[in-house]
């Protein structure tokens, strides 16, 4: 079996590894380099669990290949937080509003609602809930993460 | 145990909101889960699983699996012990096929290797011989004298002669003079109401990592709601010891139920004692979908009579469940919950227990309940419409309080139903308008909750801080609420407390986080263990001051000398006593367990405002507002969390979540894509009501909170719906084409 090598950068680290062809980016993630935080929920895409950015892009992971990877810039839930571990006002707002009971889905939720405020500072709470629509959540019925990101997003827009 | 007078009201530290100590791991991504978990020289598992609903297994040849490069070993029902009885041989028949398989996804045979891909291809290289069998999926179906018979002598004493062997037991209770009862009623109905099959639809997939050696020494790291019911269901199994399996459970990504029984767990460690080698095993959604545990599915014939002025006179249904091809299905609960909200003079209720060509159910959060109470909340809303009478006033008229007997027998203590139909009725929720194709629907619901066998143990540490090992896994913040209550026991700052979850090899047995128990039974022995402490701390101080120890008391994290004769000196500092403890007679420690009984039923009333588009049959829920009584909320934000979580998972029941089988007896929906769970844009923000009428049988007065609020959304989103159409769907799920061809037969 010969196996692929890849270059890439993980959170602005860069990083390589050898990976079989068939491998998804989330196996790579987590069994090749070690970063645990996306979590594969559904390997379908479906769930959200597996959420990171791809080049600034958000996307399911567990729907592309890790050779894909191949010279571009990947986001996870570990590059959230500032080096030195200063919480991102999303993760911070997430435990404020008891927004996470078994915290499962927590990682991809909080990588999807980054993204979106990086492009809409000021969603509504639509918007937020057409947005999360790919971020299943199985134990909070929605109601306190969508209060959450609310809460982050005009909590950075006053710090802008 | 506690008594009523001891209880305390006066809260510093409970009902307050602190963030949860393992909030910091989980929104940074290192708590480390099922799958997260990994050890040196590992391998991982695959399952080779039945594609046939029900077929005889003729021949397994893994050589292939075996010649490919990688493959360290293979497992089959041979590699099991034989001679099991009764639920263990249940257990072991469905983590490994024996000589037929039972449903769409049954584990036939599994594969470890080097790598999952490997272990992959491995699987699918397992060459098994069927002969497919007659099956049948449906409850109705499966009781007809020409259903395929799935299993001669599974059923109990209770199933009377000339009833189908798939029927395994009946259960009947009841009360007073039916036809007299009936006889006084203004309106009698009869309908029959149907509900599918669901999934708890957790979002982590099982996961375990095992290695078992050939000394019968075991380590299984697994997701669990319990790790010594995993324990004893593996030990059982397997024929091992259960002393000598150390199960540690890792972060858990929901359960609901679901994780209270073993699938994975078994096959990993078999798989390891033939390896040598540790064994991961992690479930694809599809295995998940297809062969864990989801619900029962259930159909059921409800009589219910009612007079003028609202009073119920008669309830009668008959219960059918299938719960899979083993014994099981919650039948029991389904009937207590169905009427346990109402004070009704005549009852009798008739139940099934069935067997079909289904995965074998699992607990689903308020097992059961949520069935009955479609059926029972439908029927009583069906004659409040036709009556003309307000559904609230209805249900207060005939509401159980304390002292009422129970539909299913036990006399209720304090319980807090007329509570929560009286904040329902004040929110401003139930008297605004509705607009156009808008419908209001109400309903109660009841769950139990439970006890059960629970041990905890408290440290001291030099420092003055604790430490609290309790034995019930964190599916929702209990760490929060255990150091919340270990910290108003002690009078000591909640962040000077650290909650952990410990293994097997580090308490006596614990029930699961299950039956909302954990807050309760863990809460109770958390506050239990606490005040031993606190005993021990004041007799250390009264030691040092030369006092008696009954002249000290505990307040405030401190030993204070009390009464006219204990002597002038100033309050001692748990930190003081603690940076002392080596010297003054060695570490302190606190520990209680006890199997407690005193936990307190939860009631529930939800209202819920839907909007149906005539064109299309589609549902929106566009207000819900949940009032539950909670006992005494500890962490308000997660009594909350659970409210709407239930509420959420009901919303899905009702409307879109169902198990879909094919003529062929196989899953046609095993994705999320196909079994639809709510999205966040599918649901509005869930407004919550936490009513508190504290439960005599603990300390703080805690009921259990979990489990409840799943049971009123089926029914009163179906009340919802027949105010909006006009139109009464007895089945669920009440997806768009069943409402659009319900309004269209309705013209």
């Amino acid at each position: 079996m010969s196996m692929m090598h890849v270059n890439t950068t993980v959170n602005g680290d860069e990083v390589e590894f050898l990976c079989d062809s068939r491998e998804t980016l989330l196996d790579a993630l987590r069994d090749r380099l070690g970063q645990m935080g996306a979590k594969e929920g559904c390997g379908t895409g479906d769930c959200g669990a597996c959420s990171v950015t791809l080049d600034g892009r958000l996307v399911c992971s567990c729907l592309v290949l890790a050779a894909e990877a191949e010279g571009r810039q990947v986001g996870t839930v570990e590059g959230m937080a500032e080096d030195g571990g200063t919480l991102h006002p999303l993760q911070r707002k997430f435990i404020e509003h008891a927004a996470l009971q078994c915290g499962i889905c927590t990682p991809g939720i909080l990588v999807a609602a980054k993204a979106l405020l990086e492009q809409n500072p000021d969603p509504s709470e639509t918007e937020i809930r057409y947005w999360l629509a790919g971020n299943l959540c199985r134990c909070t019925g929605y109601d306190k993460i969508v209060r959450a990101v609310l809460d982050a997003a005009a909590e950075m827009r006053e710090d802008a | 145990m506690m008594a009523l007078d001891d209880r305390k009201t006066n809260f510093k530290y409970i009902g307050t909101r602190p963030d949860r100590p393992d909030g910091l791991d989980k929104v940074t991504g290192r708590a480390r889960y099922g799958a997260d978990i990994q050890a040196p020289g590992m391998l991982h598992g695959a399952i080779v699983r039945s594609p046939h609903a029900h077929a005889r297994i003729l021949k397994i040849d893994a050589s292939k699996a075996l010649a490919l490069k990688g493959v360290k070993a293979v497992v089959t029902r041979a590699d099991f012990p034989t001679g099991l009885t009764g639920e263990d041989w249940n257990l072991q028949e469905n983590v490994m096929a024996g000589e037929k398989a039972l449903y769409d996804g049954h584990a036939v045979a599994a594969v470890a290797a080097s790598s999952a891909l490997i272990a992959r291809d491995a699987a699918k290289l397992v060459e098994v011989e069927y002969e497919p069998l007659p099956h049948v999926t449906d409850v109705d179906a499966a009781m007809r004298p020409d259903a395929p018979v799935i299993r001669e002598g599974a059923a109990d004493y209770s199933v009377p002669e000339g009833m189908h062997p798939n029927v395994v037991r009946r259960i009947e209770f009841g009360r007073g003079d039916m036809d007299a009862a009936f006889a006084e009623a203004d309106e009698v109905l009869e309908a029959t109401y149907r509900t599918e099959a669901t999934h708890q639809g957790y979002i982590e997939p099982h996961a375990c990592l095992a290695q078992l050696g050939a000394d019968g020494k075991g380590e299984l790291w697994c997701c669990t709601q319990g790790h010594w019911f995993v324990r004893r269901m593996c030990a059982s199994v397997l024929g091992l010891d259960a002393s000598q399996l150390r199960v540690t459970p890792s972060e858990i990504g929901g359960g609901f139920g679901g994780k209270t029984t073993i699938f994975i767990d078994p096959v990993a460690l078999a798989l390891s004692r033939k390896a040598g080698r540790p064994v991961k095993i992690v479930m694809s959604r599809s295995e998940v979908l297809r062969a864990t545990g989801p619900t029962a599915s259930a159909s059921m014939d409800i009589k219910l009579g009612m007079k003028r002025d609202g009073t119920i006179t008669a309830a009668q249904g008959t219960f059918r469940l299938q719960g899979g091809a083993f014994p099981g299905a919650p039948t029991a609960e389904t009937m207590q919950c169905a009427f346990a909200c109402y004070e009704i003079p005549a009852i009798l209720e008739i139940g099934y227990d069935v067997i079909t060509n289904r995965p074998k159910q699992a607990a689903y959060r308020a097992p059961g309940a949520p069935m009955g109470a479609f059926a029972a909340e439908s029927a009583i809303d069906e004659l409040c419409r036709r009556m003309g009478l307000d559904p609230l006033e209805v249900r207060l008229k005939n509401a159980v309080k304390e002292g009422s007997k129970s539909s299913y027998g036990p006399t209720y203590p304090r319980i807090g139903l007329v509570e929560t139909l009286e904040a329902a009725k004040a929110h401003p929720h139930y008297s605004a308008p509705l607009g156009p194709n808008q419908g209001r629907g109400v309903a109660s619901g009841y769950w139990f909750n439970w006890g059960g066998e629970t041990s905890v143990s408290m440290a001291v540490s030099e420092d003055g801080t604790v430490q609290v090992s309790v034995g019930t896994p964190d599916i929702g913040g209990s760490r929060a609420s255990m150091s919340l209550m270990a910290a108003e026991a002690l009078g000591i700052p909640y962040e000077n407390v650290r909650c952990n979850v410990v293994d097997t090899g580090a308490l006596g047995v614990n029930e699961p986080t299950h039956g909302s128990r954990a807050t309760y039974a863990s809460g109770l022995a958390t506050i239990e263990a606490a005040r031993e402490i606190a005993g021990k701390l004041c007799q250390r101080a009264a030691d040092k001051w030369g006092i008696d120890a009954e002249a000290v008391i505990w307040e405030d994290g401190c030993a204070k000398p009390s009464g006219p004769n204990a002597g002038d000196f100033p309050p001692m500092p748990i930190a003081e006593i603690a940076a002392e403890m080596g010297q003054t007679g060695g570490p302190i420690s606190g520990h209680f367990e006890a199997t407690p009984n005193g936990h307190g039923g939860s009631f529930g009333t939800h209202i819920v405002d839907i909007e149906v588009d005539p064109e299309t049959g589609r549902t929106t829920v566009v207000r819900y507002t949940v009032v539950q009584d909670a006992g005494k909320a500890i962490h308000p934000a997660y009594v909350e969390g659970q409210f709407q979580g239930g509420a959420a998972q009901g919303i899905g029941w009702a409307l879109n979540e169902e198990y879909i089988y094919g003529t062929d007896g196989r899953l046609q929906n095993p994705v999320f894509l196909d079994y639809r769970v709510p999205v966040a844009s599918d649901l509005p923000m869930i407004d919550t009501v936490i009513v508190e009428v504290p439960n005599p049988g603990h300390p703080y007065g805690v009921r259990g909170v979990g489990e409840t609020g799943i049971t009123p959304p089926l029914p009163a989103i179906a009340n919802a719906v027949a105010g909006a159409t006009g139109v009464r769907l007895r089945q669920l799920p009440m997806t768009p084409p069943r409402i659009l061809a319900a309004i269209q037969a309705n013209g």
